[in-house]
């Protein structure tokens, strides 16, 4: 195989001296980590590389000499060079070479032990790969190849493919903790030795997140166990409480608070990143809704809003008033059953009269309750908006009711309708085999069932259109509740962090690596450039999505069609822990 | 080493194939597209701004004629930028894998690498495309579970759909380098 050595790009302009890094013999590469420059020990090398091992599990080596010739060069030089691999013995011994200010580079991989088959090259060929240092070692790979367990053994299994590169740089931090103006006993050369990169900022932060933290954490403790106290499972606070999708949500936004103010430690970067997203949204989410606040506040807006819900209610309640009397008409120019039509008019009519009266009964208080709706603002955009939901909910009950009744009457005479129709035709529903059989009926059973079901096929239009009207109310109101939900959804659930990062720091998420060709001349060693291939921004949307608690509408269009058809009641959501209909 | 030739693509259209061989175990093709056709963007921009004004004379609303021309220039930035690839880039190196770059007609490059331990094999399969019967080359990768197994099939040259005499050249070379690369890899 041809061997590939890694060698990084701040490197390029050093002064000669050894090179020291890691050696792949699966893939036949050799990692370069960095120079050590003249004058050393090499037992304070040795030692060095000891210490690595130990700090981060990697098995660092002297690899070979770096050559970098400047004006006036020895030549004594490259006879000491050669003279090293007697002192750090390595199989395959590398000698890179570089002229001064030109392209030109050579490579040399000889091999001291001849190699036992015949005809086999007593030097390997090299290709150069430039790889920039400083991206490498900040950089993670997705799909994670091989999970960097520092408890795990050393580094020789876990990686495959270039991935062992990432791994190599990513265990060496402790190599890179000395720059050039430490008074070590080794002089290096690789990405910070013009000075450690640090931020002041970053280090305050850290120092004041500790005692933080643990405040939070306590606050948030306390009122989490306020909120499980046995008070709130009695039997009609928990029946509002699981209805209400405000709980919800300051449930599951309880939960991210403790999450990103625990006092663990993040293990891997998964987890760092996830409670990273976490806390973006949390902050964007209080953001947005302190905007909100300020806009209802700023012209004073609550009162003329309050002022306008009211007669708003009235003009939706006197629109469906109408519209029953049409229906109690001759709809469409349908010709309804006159008894049946007036009964289920008046009835929806007097329940009509009775909500009117309670939103009167209330509207000294909507501008009290707004004022404390607004408030909730600051808790974040995502609960003022499902308060919003809630309210509409409440607002809009009595057309759930009037849903409800219309489903159930149809339903009772769809079912009523299928047995008769079975009974007509001289057949009955066999629930012990759950199927349909013949049977023989008796003549007066024959003929109640008859009328029955004659009385009941001339009644269908009349439960059907009354069904049908209140149905598409009823999901139009779904619609509007399903829009707001989304838009919790988003909220709660885009990484943002992530987008940010892969916006301003694109090494930082990488799918893989590219490959560049850098000028090539015949005779010499081919060099190209890695340089990292950033995740696209779909499959980073969807590897570091946060979990949210709201599920999807678990049935198709399918059976939402079959469900409207026969009447039964359609719940479009369904809240975690909720249990089956 | 670097040549050019001229091949056809299965509608008959231009592609320009460029070779070149870095050293014996690392070469690039580079196909390029033919390029946005002037008529085309023409009958186009025509076919839009006619259906504007077709609605404007019947709404009176001057803001369709502003939609229609917003409409146009994004479509074109997006079709530049998402749709019209200008070449199609096959880069193999011995020892360290394949990898397939697609340049978009804004500048935009899409790269992808796939190591050389994944690589099974490339053949050239044919495919039933719509009422022709085509030839395309294609990696096959490795399945880490089961050892004869092929767990994936990449298409190259996807857009630029060059016909067989074009993907037989690609296809020796590759072999060239991967026989040569298995043959080392073999001996310890």
């Amino acid at each position: 195989m041809v061997l590939k050595a890694f060698f990084p790009t701040c490197c390029a302009s050093a002064d000669s001296g050894l090179l020291v890094g890691r050696w792949v013999p699966e893939q036949s590469s050799a990692v370069v980590l960095a120079v050590v420059h003249f004058p050393f020990i090499p037992l304070q090398v040795k030692e060095l590389l000891a210490q690595v091992h130990q700090a981060g599990r990697v098995g660092l080596a002297v690899l070979g000499t770096w050559c970098h010739r400047r004006q006036g060069a020895e030549e004594s030089l490259g006879h000491f060079l050669e003279g090293l691999g007697t002192i750090f013995s390595h199989e395959p011994w590398l000698q890179l070479c570089r002229e001064p200010g030109s392209k030109l580079w050579s490579c040399k991989a000889t091999r001291r032990q001849v190699p036992p088959r015949r005809g086999a090259p007593y030097e390997d060929q090299v290709m150069l790969v430039f790889y920039d240092q400083r991206k490498v070692l900040l950089s993670q790979l997705h799909p994670p190849a091989a999970l960097p367990d520092r408890q795990a053994g050393d580094a020789a299994h876990s990686a495959r493919g270039l991935a062992a590169v990432f791994d190599t740089v990513a265990r060496s931090e402790a190599l890179f903790r000395s720059d050039r103006f430490d008074d070590g006993p080794v002089r290096l050369s690789h990405w910070q030795s013009e000075g450690v990169e640090a931020s002041i900022l970053a280090e305050l932060a850290k120092r004041a997140s500790g005692p933080a933290c643990v405040l939070l954490a306590c606050l948030l403790s306390l009122v989490s166990a306020a909120s499980a106290c046995r008070l709130f499972k009695l039997w009609p606070l928990s029946l509002v409480w699981s209805k209400l999708s405000v709980c919800e949500q300051l449930r599951h936004r309880l939960e991210q608070l403790t999450l990103i103010f625990s006092t663990q430690k993040a293990e891997n970067p998964t987890q760092l990143m996830r409670k990273a997203n976490v806390l973006v949204s949390v902050l964007l989410d209080v953001a947005l809704g302190l905007a909100l606040l300020s806009w209802l506040r700023g012209k004073d807006r609550i009162g003329p809003l309050a002022e306008a819900l009211v007669p708003v209610a009235d003009h939706v309640a006197e629109e469906l008033q109408h519209l029953l009397q049409w229906l109690m008409g001759a709809p469409a120019g349908l010709k309804m059953n006159r008894a049946l039509d007036q009964v289920l008019g008046r009835f929806f009519l007097y329940h009509l009269h009775l909500w009117i009266s309670y939103i009167h009964l209330m509207s000294p208080f909507i501008e009290r309750i707004l004022w404390h709706v607004g408030l909730s603002a600051c808790l974040g955009l995502t609960v003022a908006l499902s308060i919003l939901s809630d309210i509409i909910a409440l607002l809009t009950f009595h057309i759930y009711c009037f849903y409800v009744y219309g489903a159930r009457l149809y339903c009772l005479k769809i079912c009523g309708l299928s047995s008769l129709w079975r009974l007509f035709r001289g057949k009955k529903w066999n629930v012990l085999r759950q199927r349909v059989d013949s049977c023989s009926y008796d003549l007066d059973q024959l003929f109640i069932g008859t009328l029955l079901f004659t009385i009941l096929v001339f009644l269908l239009p009349t439960t059907a259109l009354y069904y049908l009207v209140f149905t598409l109310l009823r999901l139009l109101v779904v619609a509007v509740q399903g829009l707001m939900h989304l838009l919790v959804d988003l909220i709660n659930s885009l990484p943002l962090y992530s987008l940010g990062l892969r916006l301003c720091r694109p090494y930082r998420l990488a799918a893989g690596v590219k490959f560049r060709v850098l000028e090539h001349e015949a005779g010499r060693p081919l060099r190209l450039l890695m340089q990292i291939n950033p995740l696209p921004y779909g499959r980073v949307v969807h590897t570091y999505r946060l979990p949210s608690y709201g599920c999807h509408p678990t049935h198709s269009w399918g059976s939402l069609c079959r469900k409207l058809f026969f009447g039964e009641l359609i719940y479009p959501w369904r809240q975690r822990g909720d249990k089956q209909d | 080493m670097e040549d050019e030739r001229s091949f056809s693509d299965i509608c008959g259209g231009r592609l320009a194939l460029q070779r070149r061989y870095y050293s014996p175990s690392c070469r690039e093709f580079c196909l390029s597209c033919p390029r946005l056709s002037l008529r085309s963007l023409t009958a186009v921009t025509c076919a839009v701004w006619l259906a504007a004004y077709g609605l404007f004379t019947l709404c009176e609303n001057s803001m369709i004629l502003s939609a229609a021309i917003f409409i146009t220039l994004l479509g074109l930035l997006g079709y530049l930028h998402f749709v019209k690839i200008d070449q199609e880039t096959l880069l193999i190196i011995d020892s360290l894998g394949i990898q397939m770059t697609s340049s978009y007609a804004s500048g935009k490059e899409s790269t992808t690498f796939i190591e050389m331990g994944k690589v099974k094999d490339v053949v050239i399969n044919e495919a039933i495309y719509m009422q022709k019967v085509i030839y395309y080359l294609c990696i096959l990768l490795e399945d880490p579970v089961e050892p004869h197994g092929i767990s994936q099939v990449v298409p190259v040259f996807q857009s630029a759909k060059p016909r067989l005499d074009c993907l037989i050249e690609v296809y020796r070379s590759c072999q060239e380098i991967l026989a040569h690369q298995k043959a080392t890899s073999a001996s310890p």
